[in-house]
């Protein structure tokens, strides 16, 4: 009930904005509404969401997997760490655009360019962070896996893992938003379709009304996929947890 | 099987750089269906020998035999148990091979029948200790050790837990290694008493009771205890070892 409250009030505060500053710059709700439903029945709306969602989740899939396997390797062996750590600092220095850039000059404007530049872009936030997870795992509870002789696997699907949950949790959150925003630029530069394709045309045409349009859209599947996937996935994780108050 | 403990020390290196000796020589041996007590001051290195003996430890002098296939159950001094898996989990997750009669069994016994399904979290400490027992008993052990298992739990609910030690121990040969500061539970459960110095721990006085287990009145014990507290004011922590003071 209050998120939609919330959710009016910045459709009041948008429309009230749009009438002081005029349709060309800043068009109103019902116009832009106008656009999402034009697009949508003629397809190309689904064309390009569809594009951008299969990169976005093969680039996620792959950097997450990647680099909590990493995260977690770093975490446990000192060897790792230390061999790992320097190729981590200026992976997570480098800009998303030099990577994406070079991806292309490097393996030409395809998809597996632009997924690999993106899931790079990605790797190593989530390394990071399950690192820490890893390192915070309770030695305790190691200690009681190993007299009990818990066979490797066992020990780490019910000892380690729920441990690790809500890193992996964060990281996909963090990492899910990060793609978000990179995945655009990278259609921007070098793809024939998919959300940042269009929105690099309507920047061309200087066509607000579809340059919201196709944002919008986007950001209302984003929020759709974070309440139905990444929420119940973190309650479920955190659920034997006590409530806070 | 048998479990041979020989170690000759061990070494802690602190933060600050300094090394410190936290075991003296210490060495004896268990066997099947034999308790030992170990008894000794806080502090004196006591978990830091059950954790060489459990193999968790192997920066230390000496050596350490246990049978290669023994199975070990662990009642650690906090309860250890995964606080993400209910209570049945727990104890089925260390003993994937408990049979459910047997589980039933162990649960009616602990008390814990109410409380299969629970989180960790909202058991008490009281509770949380009779879990870790369970698990520990589930899986059958060669090798149990016990941490001070009967710490902070009520009298009553305590010599119940005495007991059910006891009938353990008596249906299997399995060798337990029991850690205590109660005299009375030392007594009442052990075979061999271990009494232990101050840091660098090692073995002052080794004390064998004679009566078995399920003989033992409470006469009986009162008077191991009084012969007991005659030598530790004669000997004042001597180093005489081996007399029966039963």
């Amino acid at each position: 009930m209050l998120r939609l409250l919330s959710f009016a009030l910045f459709l009041a505060i948008w429309w009230i904005a749009a009438l002081f500053v005029g349709g060309a710059k800043l068009p109103s709700p019902p116009a832009v509404l106008q656009v999402m439903i034009a697009e949508a029945s003629s397809g190309a709306l689904f064309l390009h969401l569809g594009a951008t969602l299969a990169r976005v989740t093969l680039a996620f899939v792959l950097a997450m997997s990647l680099g909590s396997a990493i995260g977690y390797l770093m975490g446990r062996v000192r060897l790792a760490d230390r061999l790992g750590d320097p190729w981590l600092i200026l992976l997570l220095n480098l800009p998303a655009l030099v990577v994406i850039v070079l991806a292309y000059i490097w393996a030409g404007l395809t998809e597996t360019a632009a997924i690999a530049a993106i899931a790079i872009n990605k790797l190593p936030t989530a390394v990071v962070t399950l690192r820490e997870g890893t390192r915070a795992l309770d030695r305790s509870l190691d200690e009681m896996a190993s007299v009990f002789a818990m066979p490797r696997w066992r020990a780490f699907r019910h000892v380690a893992l729920p441990q690790l949950a809500p890193y992996i949790a964060a990281a996909a959150r963090s990492g899910l938003s990060l793609v978000w925003k990179i995945v655009l630029v990278a259609e921007l530069l070098g793809r024939p379709n998919g959300v940042g394709f269009e929105i690099g045309v309507a920047f061309q045409l200087f066509d607000t009304p579809r340059l919201l349009a196709y944002s919008l859209t986007f950001a209302a599947v984003v929020l759709v996929i974070e309440t139905l996937l990444v929420q119940p996935f973190e309650a479920r994780a955190t659920r034997w947890r006590p409530r806070a108050a | 099987m048998r479990l041979e403990v020989d170690i000759t020390g061990k070494t802690f290196r602190s933060a600050a750089g300094g090394t410190h000796e936290v075991l003296a020589p210490l060495k004896f041996a268990l066997c099947p269906g034999e308790v030992g007590v170990l008894i000794g001051p806080s502090g004196c290195g006591k978990s830091t020998m059950l954790r060489i003996i459990l193999g968790l430890d192997g920066d230390f002098r000496g050596h350490v035999a246990r049978p290669p296939q023994a199975r070990i159950g662990m009642v650690f001094q906090e309860p250890r148990l995964l606080p993400w898996r209910s209570v049945e989990q727990n104890v089925r997750l260390a003993a994937p091979d408990v049979t459910e009669a047997k589980l039933s069994e162990l649960f009616r016994i602990l008390e814990l029948d109410a409380h299969r399904s629970h989180f960790p979290g909202e058991l008490s400490l009281g509770l949380a200790r009779r879990v870790a027992l369970a698990r520990a008993f589930a899986v059958e052990p060669d090798l149990l050790v016990l941490d001070e298992p009967l710490a902070s739990l009520d009298d009553a609910l305590a010599g119940r837990l005495r007991d059910e030690i006891a009938t353990l121990v008596a249906s299997r040969p399995v060798m337990t290694l029991l850690v205590t500061h109660s005299l009375d539970d030392a007594i009442r459960l052990g075979d061999r008493l271990f009494f232990l110095s101050p840091r660098p721990a090692r073995i002052l006085a080794e004390v064998p009771i004679g009566i078995p287990r399920e003989a033992r009145g409470d006469a009986a014990i009162a008077a191991i205890k009084a012969g007991l507290a005659r030598r530790v004011q004669g000997e004042q922590g001597g180093e005489r070892s081996g007399r029966d003071v039963s």
